[in-house]
């Protein structure tokens, strides 16, 4: 028998960051399920979003040396009007075109915004200033970074936030109303076209709020876009409309991502969450919270 | 509307090039390809080899996504995996009439792997799914040294059929393009039969296609493993032709490429597939061109060849989708129609 | 026109129910060999739900279906469909994106055996079956519901009527031995209900083929149908022959309301 005790701590730690990173994760999941579930359509432009917010924020607060506040605002209006024009200029043309064709419209614009993002501000790694306060917290001998905490604590506000208002807002019921039976709403006098807008520039907010905390927590460069890939793990473990299954999704895979950078290695981390999403495909296809489409015949 | 185009057996009818006139641009066609080494410069024919490679990988994602409405982002990962097969058995003394079956099914059959739990859902998990096996594959390709020579990548042999040796790019022309007709020939004659139609009935309406007795999965599998084994076969050739590869080149932007080649071309079509492949040749040649005319008075653009790129694919996607959503086809047809009955009409 | 006794589908006894709703209780009919069966009822009776059970896309919480004797209860659908059932859907379930003539093919598919080899080879096997099925499908399909001045236009430039009977010529192409046709004549005019009522006339003296088919064309059911099976609310309240069921005061308070039934005569 070995002479060294399993190390709980290391564990404790590792969940622990886990967990807590896997607020962020739940916050780009969100994104996704807030446009899915307003407008049925996958949106692989997601990371795009991250990378509009991080790369705006950083123009505004480090090249022109905004106040933080007002780069934060000035970024969030840009990304809303990017994610307007957006859903006018190509998901509205497209709307009751095949899924396919919406998805495949979706994959194209991330493309198209990746290299429109790539080019201008060029491939080179940039530093962003430090967003959330450093100081580690200790729970016992555990240490949990400070930025992971915080960072946990702005996606879970803007979660409860975002459920709140979609619970017991005029305009969040609306757009319930809009999402689950677009016609009815219709008829009842509810702006349909006005909701798919309004979800859009949420999705994009919120993915560009995600942008800017996960870039100022690690680096700014195009990569960034990559990120909402691995998230989409996310959705189908969530299963893609359930906002519940999105978080409790989130938390998970942050935890797996943590436990499999800790015990093997950094390389791997990077694709866990595909190998997770193929592990799930096998096992559980519609998620653990998601609905079974049933069929009209 | 043709004039005097009749039929008169259902042979005839159903026949890929009806009419003498089509038969004579196709003669025209197969002299211009086999003479075209000849009369083109290095440059050229390189181009057409590559043209050659697009055809294939494009027609494979066509029968998937354009024709059965199987929505597929690991393209690129299959063909990395149909090179690296051919040059493991290359490097062991197999003639390429071999390496390139081989290539194409060891593609399919991984085809068929991740095809099986995914294609039992919807098409939005089936995207996911084809989008996780890309980036873990490129990750088994730059991890697995021993087979795929990592990051370093792999040194491909010389083509090779006992002993005869296809050393440049006007032998590999004589290999490429007889196999890009036949795959593309092979890929049209699927759609005059059984299969073909059960592939369109899936994209169109599966309830439909059920009740007529198809089964569901067993089809979509078969055109998964087809399609997958076409970009196998591209990929052998790419790896042949470049004798060289590393796993850089099979990311998700060229899965992206060849999404945009048949959407550009035509979804659902050979023609189109044709089509979308020349152009998409031809783009990034263009841009190739422009950026470096640019560079004269601004050195630092080449820098965003790349990304330039990335917007161009990107834009041509939602552009056709939006604007021409049946592509250059249609456009084709067009202008066919157009000259049908012409000087009678316009 | 000479009909064996013994029938073709047996429903016994079908409960189906989703979630809250019952859609159909305790429903049972017959349908005879070589006979037209209808199935008529209000709107929400359950008709289609009832076609959705035999054809095996919803699985009654308890019953049978039988057809020829053999118990499919449990077969999926496109298993019936090998065994010879072939249905019509009630909105149009025509391929968009291919020909009247690929769409009618493919109700031979279970009849053919290309396989993607054969297929990309084409020349030979594959080529002679195509030929084979082409001039088959002309034959018995294409020249018996004249279709044949459409037969190469893609199905999303015919109109409604003409759609239709691409649907049904393609049910046909399937060779069945019960077809099943959901309300084939809905939103047609008179002259197209007409020709649609001497197809199927024509299908049932020529073919033998046996015909259970849901419709609210009263003309239509009175005039073709063999035997008549009334639903509501998911029961069947009657069945018979076309008189006995225009007769029956359960039928006639279904559709009109009491005061009617009060006003037929016994």
């Amino acid at each position: 028998m070995s002479g060294n005790p399993f190390d709980w701590i290391a564990l404790a730690e590792y969940s622990a960051i886990g967990l807590l990173s896997g607020g962020l994760l739940a916050l780009i999941a969100l994104g996704f399920v807030l446009i899915y579930k307003g407008t049925g359509v996958i949106n692989f432009a997601m990371g795009e979003f991250m990378m509009l917010g991080a790369y705006f924020f950083y123009t505004t607060n480090v090249m022109w040396r905004l106040p933080t506040l007002l780069a934060l605002v000035a970024t969030l209006a840009a990304v809303a009007l990017v994610a307007a024009l957006i859903e006018r200029t190509v998901l509205r043309p497209l709307a009751g075109q095949p899924v396919i064709s919406v998805l495949m419209a979706t994959i194209g614009l991330a493309s198209a915004l990746h290299g429109g993002v790539d080019a201008v501000w060029g491939g080179a790694n940039l530093e962003m200033p430090a967003l959330l306060p450093r100081k580690p917290f200790t729970v016992g001998e555990i240490l949990v970074p400070g930025q992971v905490v915080w960072s946990f604590v702005l996606a879970a506000t803007i979660i409860t936030a975002f459920t709140l208002y979609f619970r017991f807002s005029k305009t969040g019921v609306a757009m319930r109303a809009a999402a689950s039976d677009p016609i009815t709403a219709y008829v009842l006098g509810i702006d349909v076209r006005r909701t798919q807008a309004l979800t859009w520039i949420f999705a994009g907010m919120v993915g560009a709020v995600a942008g800017i905390v996960v870039a100022s927590m690690t680096s700014l460069s195009p990569a960034l876009g990559g990120a909402a890939l691995g998230v989409l793990a996310v959705i189908i473990l969530g299963g893609l409309d359930s906002i519940a299954g999105a978080i409790v999704a989130g938390l998970i895979v942050g935890l797996i991502e943590s436990l499999t950078a800790g015990y093997l290695g950094g390389k791997v981390r990077d694709i866990v969450p595909y190998v997770t999403v193929l592990v799930i495909l096998l096992v559980r296809p519609y998620g653990l919270f998601g609905t079974r489409q049933i069929e009209r015949l | 509307m043709r004039i005097g185009d009749f039929r008169a057996s259902y042979a005839h009818d159903e026949s890929l090039w009806p009419t003498r006139v089509q038969r004579a641009w196709l003669g025209v066609l197969a002299v211009a390809l086999i003479a075209l080494p000849f009369g083109a410069n290095g440059y050229q024919v390189s181009l057409a080899c590559m043209l050659g490679i697009h055809v294939i990988a494009a027609a494979g994602l066509n029968i998937m996504t354009g024709y059965t409405g199987l929505i597929s982002l690991g393209h690129a990962a299959f063909m990395g995996v149909g090179c690296y097969t051919a040059a493991w058995f290359a490097q062991r003394g197999v003639p390429f009439f071999l390496t390139l079956p081989l290539a194409g099914a060891m593609a399919a059959l991984l085809g068929l792997l991740v095809g099986l739990p995914s294609l039992r859902i919807k098409g939005l998990y089936l995207a996911v799914a084809t989008l996780a096996t890309q980036f873990v594959l490129v990750y088994v390709f730059r991890e697995w040294d021993s087979v795929t020579g990592g990051v370093r990548g792999v040194n491909v042999p010389n083509a090779s059929l006992f002993g005869f040796e296809l050393l440049n790019d006007q032998r590999m022309y004589f290999l490429i393009a007889p196999v890009a007709v036949a795959l593309l020939v092979a890929a049209r004659n699927l759609f005059r039969t059984r299969v073909g139609r059960a592939f369109i009935a899936i994209r169109d309406k599966d309830i439909s296609a059920e009740v007529l007795g198809i089964d569901l999965l067993r089809y979509k599998l078969a055109a998964f493993a087809i399609g997958s084994f076409y970009a196998g076969v591209a990929g052998a050739l790419l790896g042949y032709f470049y004798r060289a590869m590393t796993p850089e080149y099979f990311t998700l932007q060229l899965s992206i490429f060849y999404l945009a080649a048949i959407i550009v071309g035509g979804l659902g079509s050979m023609l189109g597939t044709l089509l979308g492949a020349v152009f998409m040749t031809l783009v990034p040649e263009l841009l190739r061109g422009i950026v470096a005319s640019i560079a004269q008075w601004a050195p630092s653009a080449t820098e965003i060849l790349s990304p330039v790129q990335q917007v161009v694919f990107g834009l041509l996607i939602v552009g056709f989708l939006v604007f021409e959503p049946h592509g250059l086809l249609e456009i084709w047809r067009r202008v066919r129609r157009t000259f049908h009955l012409w000087p009678f009409r316009a | 026109m000479p009909m064996a006794d013994a029938p073709l589908l047996q429903v016994d006894g079908i409960e189906l129910a989703f979630g809250g709703i019952q859609a159909l209780r305790d429903v049972s009919l017959t349908a005879r060999r070589g006979a037209i069966t209808a199935v008529i009822g209000p709107n929400g009776a359950g008709k289609t739900s009832l076609f959705n059970a035999v054809s095996g896309f919803y699985k009654p919480q308890r019953g049978r279906v039988v057809f020829e004797d053999r118990d499919i209860t449990r077969a999926n659908a496109s298993r019936r469909a090998a065994l010879g059932l072939a249905r019509t859907f009630q909105n149009v379930a025509l391929f968009r994106g291919m020909t009247v003539l690929d769409n009618i093919k493919l109700g031979g598919h279970t009849r053919l055996h290309a396989n993607p080899l054969t297929a990309m080879w084409y020349l030979g096997a594959a080529h002679r079956e195509e030929m084979a099925l082409r001039r088959e499908i002309e034959r018995d399909v294409i020249d018996l519901l004249e279709i044949d001045h459409v037969r190469n236009l893609p199905v999303a430039a015919l109109s409604y009527g003409l759609q239709k009977r691409v649907e049904l010529a393609r049910a046909l192409a399937m060779r069945p031995k019960l077809l099943m046709l959901d309300e084939p004549v809905a939103g047609m005019n008179r002259e197209e209900t007409e020709d649609m009522a001497r197809f199927i006339l024509d299908i049932q003296e020529e073919r033998g083929i046996t015909v259970l088919l849901i419709e609210h064309d009263m003309g239509l059911v009175m005039d073709i149908a063999n035997h008549v099976v009334v639903l509501n609310f998911g029961q069947v309240i009657g069945q018979g022959t076309p008189a006995e069921v225009r007769a029956n005061p359960e039928v006639v308070r279904a559709y009109l309301g009491s005061a009617a039934a009060a006003a037929v005569p016994a």
